[in-house]
């Protein structure tokens, strides 16, 4: 497999290098001339897919680092501006925050992957735990890296995770006053956890270059689990495997691609549009869905130490997986009791993952410690107990004799087909944590929106109207501090001409200055500003409206959201429907009932509204009918008000999301196009091998 | 049979190849587009970019302001007499780039000079009012400017240059 490389370079130059630096002769003995087991499946493309997920995040990373400010002051709204003005910032910042939760699903498949065809087993420990080493680095940068918007999942689950290491005895709490370099998570928490966001992933790479490695001295495992023995049962790595990953790659890049141009906030979290606030928890506080599983175990034990054992233990234990199992068989495929058990501890994996979401209550506790035992159990009862009593079917003597027994059964994609559904499951399993409670309110109303859809558009009209209701009435106690007077003239927004946008700035007054004489003035808005907030800072904002601070508006259609429940997040999927932010806050400017209901009491100086949680709010009823007047002839009703305020607020929110409907349908063809070439060269080059 | 088929239809497989690596090369191009894309000006940037006004009511003969504009140093001159007499006696073919103060002003406000303040060597900053020639001097290289900021002696190839101005009224310019 390693031997001498046998590369003899044509090229004078090339040969000089050669004598002096082997690199290409590596190259050439790793990727080209490498002896690749010709019966891999698809699931074998899934080390490919990740080399390609990690050069993809550390490129769109390292780009979006020019533009990012880690500071706990300007992290946030540097992330906002990024979407906003920076040339393809939007597209930059999908790529990366998606391609974060495509990495680990394909990390998982791969895992799986390794699990089900018994890839750890001898002679293959190393590139295991080296792949265990991998994973823990990707979960450690994953979970920095989301730290670093600095809203407000961001903040509490930096909070939340740091104090994990305050379960150590004695000198836990002087640990995590270390991790801080505070008080609290500051600042200071937020610098050193970009400085390693930004290292670790060359890290990880290191750790590949190794995995790599010591696949290439052990040789790959395969479908089959049996050792390639001669010539025939090995195919050269260029063109064939180079081929059939490059295609997996441009199938994975579609699932990649529905995510960036059509669902890009489906797997985050609705609470990270809200900046960070140190002095408010969010009701649910949850990680990213690829660390469910394992916030699942951390709950389910009672104790805080032995959770977070059990947590850190449920990753560790993959380490001794190749000792744990000692059956001489590799593939489960032969092995028809370990198949049936592996398909259990996926079921188990997902609904680990779902009881993380989930409130830790009721059922769901029990749920999840039931879960935890079954999760530990398959490592420390099932595998040991089933290499002693299993009695596997007969192997085939060699791979090429199993390709000619296969051909003409098709029984494989079944499987696949389960895998990749159970996969699919997990991923919409970990998209509910997004569906936020919604306690003892009422599920807001769906709306036909113009702007939802793959080809969904703004209603310029309703742009227009909103900007309106927006000034006339919700201005005068909430911002909208993202977004610039200039943006109104930008294409995707309201329509407005430069000139209709420099006029509308000019109504504002801004605060400016010192000027020579180290004064602050006022002057007339110039287009390069942003929409004032109404008060110069928080607290006046508080003293103003009873002790609640008025939400800045820019962002409000994007951090709310609304549970939507089994089976709504499947269909949400392939729907599209990302419209749950606009729906509520649609839903809350038309909720309000004068009088709340029989026997429900809300506190003194609050409203009763239907659809908001909890039912009181401190905001009065902001709209009547007739407030506004339209030019258009639109009604003047409050309905009409909420619609068209809401737009406007969608837009606010993704100034650039008609750009990125259309780049997405290009992309889209294009890449189906790709694909299917991709295919049928694929075809012709395995064509002359079988 | 592996020669065979593929010696059946070379044609057919060359094309597969050739059409693949194709698509592969156009997108890789078009992808290349945003991450390029991303380095020039944000539309903040350009946006803070836009024209300023300046008053120039309080300049008295003979000062210099500097104001910023697109992050540049604006030097506005309130020339004096002298300084535009002499500006105007120099033979202009003997200067290394030659250009009359005439062309580096509007004609009706020759008292103002309104220049980039940027040695056009290797873009320090030069000091207003210094040097032999009543005009610029460039401390960093020695390079020397004359009342009309038209490079006299040193290493500098170029006239200080002259931003986009015009006057909006008799006291007020717009820059840019």
């Amino acid at each position: 497999m390693s031997g001498p490389s046998d590369y003899q370079p044509s090229n004078p130059a090339l040969q000089w290098i050669e004598r002096r630096l082997p690199i290409f002769g590596l190259m050439h003995s790793s990727f080209v001339a490498y002896p690749t087991p010709r019966n891999l499946n698809y699931w074998w493309t899934f080390g490919a897919i990740l080399s390609f997920m990690l050069g993809m995040q550390i490129l769109t990373g390292v780009i979006l680092a020019m533009h990012y400010t880690p500071h706990a002051d300007l992290a946030f709204k540097s992330v906002e501006l990024i979407v906003r003005d920076v040339n393809y910032g939007w597209l930059l910042r999908n790529m990366h925050a998606v391609g974060a939760s495509m990495f680990f699903v394909a990390v998982y498949v791969h895992m799986f992957r390794g699990l089900y065809y018994g890839s750890y087993k001898e002679p293959r420990e190393v590139l295991w735990i080296l792949g265990v080493i991998i994973y823990l680095l990707m979960m450690a940068t994953g979970f920095m890296g989301y730290v670093l918007p600095w809203g407000q999942m961001s903040f509490w689950g930096a909070t939340v995770i740091t104090n994990l290491f305050s379960a150590i005895p004695y000198v836990g709490e002087s640990v995590v006053t270390l991790l801080w370099g505070g008080y609290s998570v500051g600042n200071p928490t937020l610098n050193r956890f970009f400085s390693l966001h930004y290292l670790l992933p060359f890290l990880i790479a290191g750790v590949v270059v190794l995995h790599v490695w010591a696949l290439h001295v052990a040789g790959q495992n395969n479908p089959d689990g049996v050792e390639p023995k001669t010539e025939k049962d090995t195919v050269p790595f260029t063109p064939h495997a180079t081929i059939k990953d490059m295609f997996g790659v441009a199938c994975f890049m579609l699932l990649y691609a529905w995510f960036i141009f059509y669902m890009p906030n489906y797997l985050g979290d609705a609470d990270n549009y809200i900046p960070a606030n140190p002095g408010v928890t969010p009701p649910h506080i949850v990680p990213e869905w690829y660390y469910l599983p394992f916030y699942a175990i951390l709950r389910s034990i009672p104790n805080k130490l032995a959770g977070v054992i059990a947590m850190f233990g449920a990753i560790i234990i993959l380490c001794f997986l190749p000792w744990l199992d000692a059956a001489k068989t590799k593939s489960s495929k032969y092995r028809p009791l370990a198949k049936q058990f592996f398909w259990i501890f996926v079921v188990v994996c997902i609904l680990l993952g779902y009881l993380g979401a989930q409130p830790p209550e009721g059922i769901y506790v029990v749920a999840g410690r039931v879960l935890t035992v079954c999760y530990f159990a398959y490592f420390l009862i099932v595998l040991p107990l089933l290499s002693r009593i299993e009695k596997p079917r007969p192997v085939p003597n060699s791979i090429s004799d199993a390709v000619l027994a296969k051909t003409g059964s098709r029984s494989t994609p079944m499987v696949s087909t389960a895998i990749m559904l159970a996969l699919a499951g997990s991923l919409f399993a970990g998209s509910i944590d997004s569906a936020k409670a919604s306690e003892g309110s009422d599920t807001p109303p769906g709306n036909k929106w113009s702007f939802s859809g793959p080809f969904g558009k703004f209603d310029r009209g309703a742009l227009q109207r909103g900007l309106k209701v927006y000034k006339e009435v919700c201005s005068s106690c909430h911002g909208l501090s993202y977004i610039a007077f200039r943006n109104l003239a930008e294409a995707g927004g309201p329509g407005y001409s430069v000139a209709q946008a420099a006029a509308f700035a000019s109504e504002y007054k801004v605060k400016d200055g010192p000027n020579d004489a180290g004064d602050m003035f006022e002057r007339a808005g110039r287009p390069a500003d942003y929409f004032p907030s109404p008060f110069p800072n928080e607290q006046a904002a508080r003293a103003a409206n009873g002790g609640a601070a008025p939400p800045d508006l820019s962002l409000i259609t994007k951090a709310r959201s609304y549970k939507r429940g089994f089976p709504w997040f499947i269909i949400d999927f392939f729907s599209q429907y990302q419209e749950q932010g606009p729906d509520y806050v649609a839903a809350v400017l038309q909720g309000y009932e004068d009088k709340a209901p029989e026997g429900v009491t809300i506190p003194e100086g609050s409203y009763f509204n239907k659809y908001f949680p909890g039912h009181a709010i401190k905001m009065p009823k902001p709209l009547s009918d007739g407030q506004v007047t339209f030019d258009d002839g639109s009604p003047a009703t409050v309905a009409q008000y909420a619609k068209d305020v809401t737009t406007f607020l969608m837009w606010t929110a993704e100034p650039h999301m008609e750009a990125r409907k259309r780049l997405g349908f290009q992309v889209f063809v294009f890449l189906i196009l790709f694909a299917g070439l991709m295919y049928f060269t694929k075809k012709k080059v395995w064509a002359s091998s079988h | 049979m592996t020669t065979a088929s593929s010696a059946d239809h070379p044609t057919r497989r060359d094309f597969l190849f050739v059409a693949t690596g194709a698509a592969a090369a156009v997108g890789g191009a078009a992808a290349l587009w945003p991450f390029i894309s991303q380095m020039n000006p944000d539309a903040s940037t350009i946006a803070a970019g836009a024209p300023i006004e300046v008053d120039l009511s309080p300049v008295a003969e003979g000062q210099d302001i500097k104001v910023f504009w697109r992050g540049k140093p604006i030097y506005i001159s309130h020339r004096t007499k002298k300084q535009i007499d002499e500006a105007r006696a120099v033979n202009v073919a003997s200067l290394p780039d030659p250009q009359t103060d005439e062309a580096r002003v509007k004609s009706g406000h020759e008292q103002w000079l309104v220049v980039i303040g940027i040695c056009t060597h290797l873009g320090c900053i030069p000091i207003a009012h210094e040097g032999s020639y009543d005009g610029f001097f460039c401390p960093c290289h020695g390079s020397q400017y004359d009342s009309s900021g038209r490079i006299r002696q040193g290493p500098a190839p170029a006239n200080l240059p002259v931003p986009p101005y015009q006057f909006v009224s008799d006291t007020k310019i717009q820059i840019g």
